[in-house]
C-alpha cells in the first residue's frame, strides 16, 4: 500500500495541519458566526412578522368589537326612536279620536235636542189640532162651538188618561 | 483512475513542489493540493453562498445553512449547550471529511481520506482534544472515566485495563474505519475499471457494476463523514459529561 510509505507521512501531516488550522480559523471567526447570524436574523424576522400579525389581528378584533358595539348602539337607538314615534303617533291618533268623539257627541247632543224640540213642538201642535178637531166635531154634532178652554181641558184629560 | 496492473496507484502521493524545512520533507504534494481545494470549496460554499445573507435563501445558501443546522443540531442534541463552543471545530472536521470523501470520488482526483496518515492525524487530534477537555473540566476526577460508577472496587483490576484499552482504541477505530472504507471503495472501482479494459467487448459488464458501486460509494462517503462527525461529538460528550 503506497499509503504506508513513511516518506509520505510528514509532508501530508504538515499540510493537513496547516490547511486544517486555516479552515478552522476561518470557520470559527467568519463562517460559523455569519451563518449563525443569518439564521438568527431570519428567526427574528419571522418572530417580528408573527408578532406584527398578532398585533394586527388584535387591532382588527378591536375594530370589529367597536363596529359591533356601534351596530348594537344604533340598533338600540333605532328601536328607541321607533318606539317614540309609534307612541307619538298613537297619542296623536288617540287625541284625534277623542276630538272626533267629542265633536260627534256634541253633534249627537244637538241633534237630540233638535229632535226633542221638534217632538215637543209636534206634541204642542197635536194638542191645538186636537182642540180644533174636537171643537169642529162638537160643532157639527151639536151645532155649538164649545169654548176652547173646555175643549183644551178635555184633550188634556184624555191625553193624561192615555198616558196614564 | 489506474491501469490494470496497479489499482493502488491512485493512492500514491506525488510531490508537486519539493519543499524542505530543516531536515524534514514538507513538499507540497497532490494530497496537499486536494486538501487546499477541499478547504477552498468549503469556504466557497459557506462564505460565498451566504455573502448576500438573503432572508429567503437561494439554493447554495440553503445548502450551507442546512449543513450548519445539521451539525449544530447534532452537537446540541448530544452535548447540550455546553457543546456549542466546540461546534466550529466539529463543523470543520465534518465538512473536511465530507468534502474529502466526495471530491475523492471524482475520477482522476485523489482521495485524501484514503490516506491513513490523514485520518489518523485527525483521529488522534480528536482524542487528544477530548482528553484535554476532560482533564480541564474534571481534573483528576476524569480518571474515574476508567472505572464506571457502580462498579465494585474489587473489579477495578479487570475493568480499568479494559476501559483504558477501549479508550486508546478509539483513535485507531476512528481512523481505520474511514480510511478502510475509502480505500476499499476506490480500489474496487479501479479493479473493475481494469476489467473493463481487459474484457474488450464484454467490458460493459464491469462498467454496470461500477455504476452501481459508484452510487453505493456516494452513500458510503456521506455516511462515513457522518460517522466521523457523530463519533467526534460523542467522544466530546464523554469528556464533558463523563459517562
Amino acid at each position: 500500500m503506497p499509503q504506508l510509505d513513511p516518506a509520505v507521512f510528514v509532508p501530508q501531516i504538515f499540510w493537513l495541519v496547516v490547511i486544517f488550522v486555516v479552515l478552522f480559523l476561518l470557520m470559527q471567526l467568519v463562517a460559523a458566526p455569519r451563518i449563525g447570524q443569518v439564521l438568527e436574523r431570519r428567526r427574528q424576522a419571522l418572530d417580528d412578522d408573527l408578532g406584527r400579525a398578532a398585533q394586527l389581528k388584535a387591532e382588527a378584533e378591536g375594530v370589529l368589537g367597536a363596529y359591533e358595539k356601534a351596530l348594537a348602539n344604533a340598533r338600540v337607538e333605532a328601536q328607541a326612536t321607533l318606539r317614540q314615534i309609534s307612541e307619538q303617533m298613537a297619542a296623536q291618533a288617540a287625541a284625534r279620536q277623542r276630538q272626533l268623539t267629542a265633536a260627534l257627541a256634541a253633534q249627537i247632543a244637538a241633534a237630540e235636542q233638535r229632535i226633542a224640540a221638534g217632538k215637543e213642538a209636534a206634541l204642542a201642535d197635536i194638542r191645538s189640532v186636537a182642540v180644533d178637531v174636537g171643537q169642529a166635531v162638537v160643532e157639527k154634532l151639536t151645532g155649538t162651538r164649545p169654548p176652547p178652554e173646555r175643549m183644551e181641558a178635555a184633550v188634556a184629560g184624555t191625553l193624561a188618561r192615555r198616558a196614564g | 483512475m489506474a491501469d490494470v496492473s496497479a489499482p493502488l496507484e491512485q493512492f500514491v502521493v506525488k510531490p508537486l513542489i519539493p519543499l524542505h524545512l530543516g531536515s524534514y520533507d514538507i513538499s507540497y504534494t497532490n494530497s496537499a493540493l486536494l486538501m487546499t481545494i477541499i478547504a477552498a470549496l468549503i469556504m466557497l460554499l459557506l462564505l460565498g453562498a451566504t455573502s448576500r445573507r438573503a432572508l429567503v435563501p437561494p439554493r447554495l445558501q440553503s445548502l450551507a445553512e442546512l449543513s450548519y443546522e445539521f451539525v449544530i443540531g447534532m452537537v446540541r442534541q448530544e452535548i447540550g449547550d455546553e457543546g456549542i463552543a466546540f461546534f466550529p471545530l466539529v463543523f470543520s472536521i465534518f465538512m473536511f471529511v465530507l468534502f474529502a470523501n466526495f471530491i475523492g470520488l471524482i475520477p482522476f482526483s485523489f482521495s485524501v481520506t484514503g490516506q491513513i496518515v490523514v485520518t489518523a492525524t485527525l483521529s488522534i487530534f480528536v482524542i487528544v482534544l477530548c482528553t484535554i477537555v476532560g482533564f480541564v473540566r474534571h481534573g483528576v476526577h476524569f480518571f474515574h472515566f476508567f472505572l464506571p460508577p457502580g462498579a465494585p472496587l474489587y473489579m477495578a483490576p479487570v475493568i480499568v485495563p479494559i476501559e483504558v484499552i477501549s479508550y486508546l482504541s478509539r483513535p485507531v477505530s476512528l481512523s481505520i474505519r474511514l480510511f478502510a472504507n475509502m480505500m476499499a471503495g476506490h480500489t474496487m472501482m479501479a479493479v473493475f475499471a481494469g476489467f473493463t479494459i481487459t474484457l474488450g467487448i464484454f467490458g460493459f459488464f464491469p462498467i454496470a457494476i461500477n455504476v452501481a458501486m459508484f452510487a453505493l460509494e456516494v452513500i458510503v462517503c456521506a455516511l462515513q463523514a457522518y460517522v466521523f462527525g457523530i463519533l467526534t461529538v460523542l467522544y466530546l460528550r464523554d469528556a464533558i459529561h463523563m459517562h
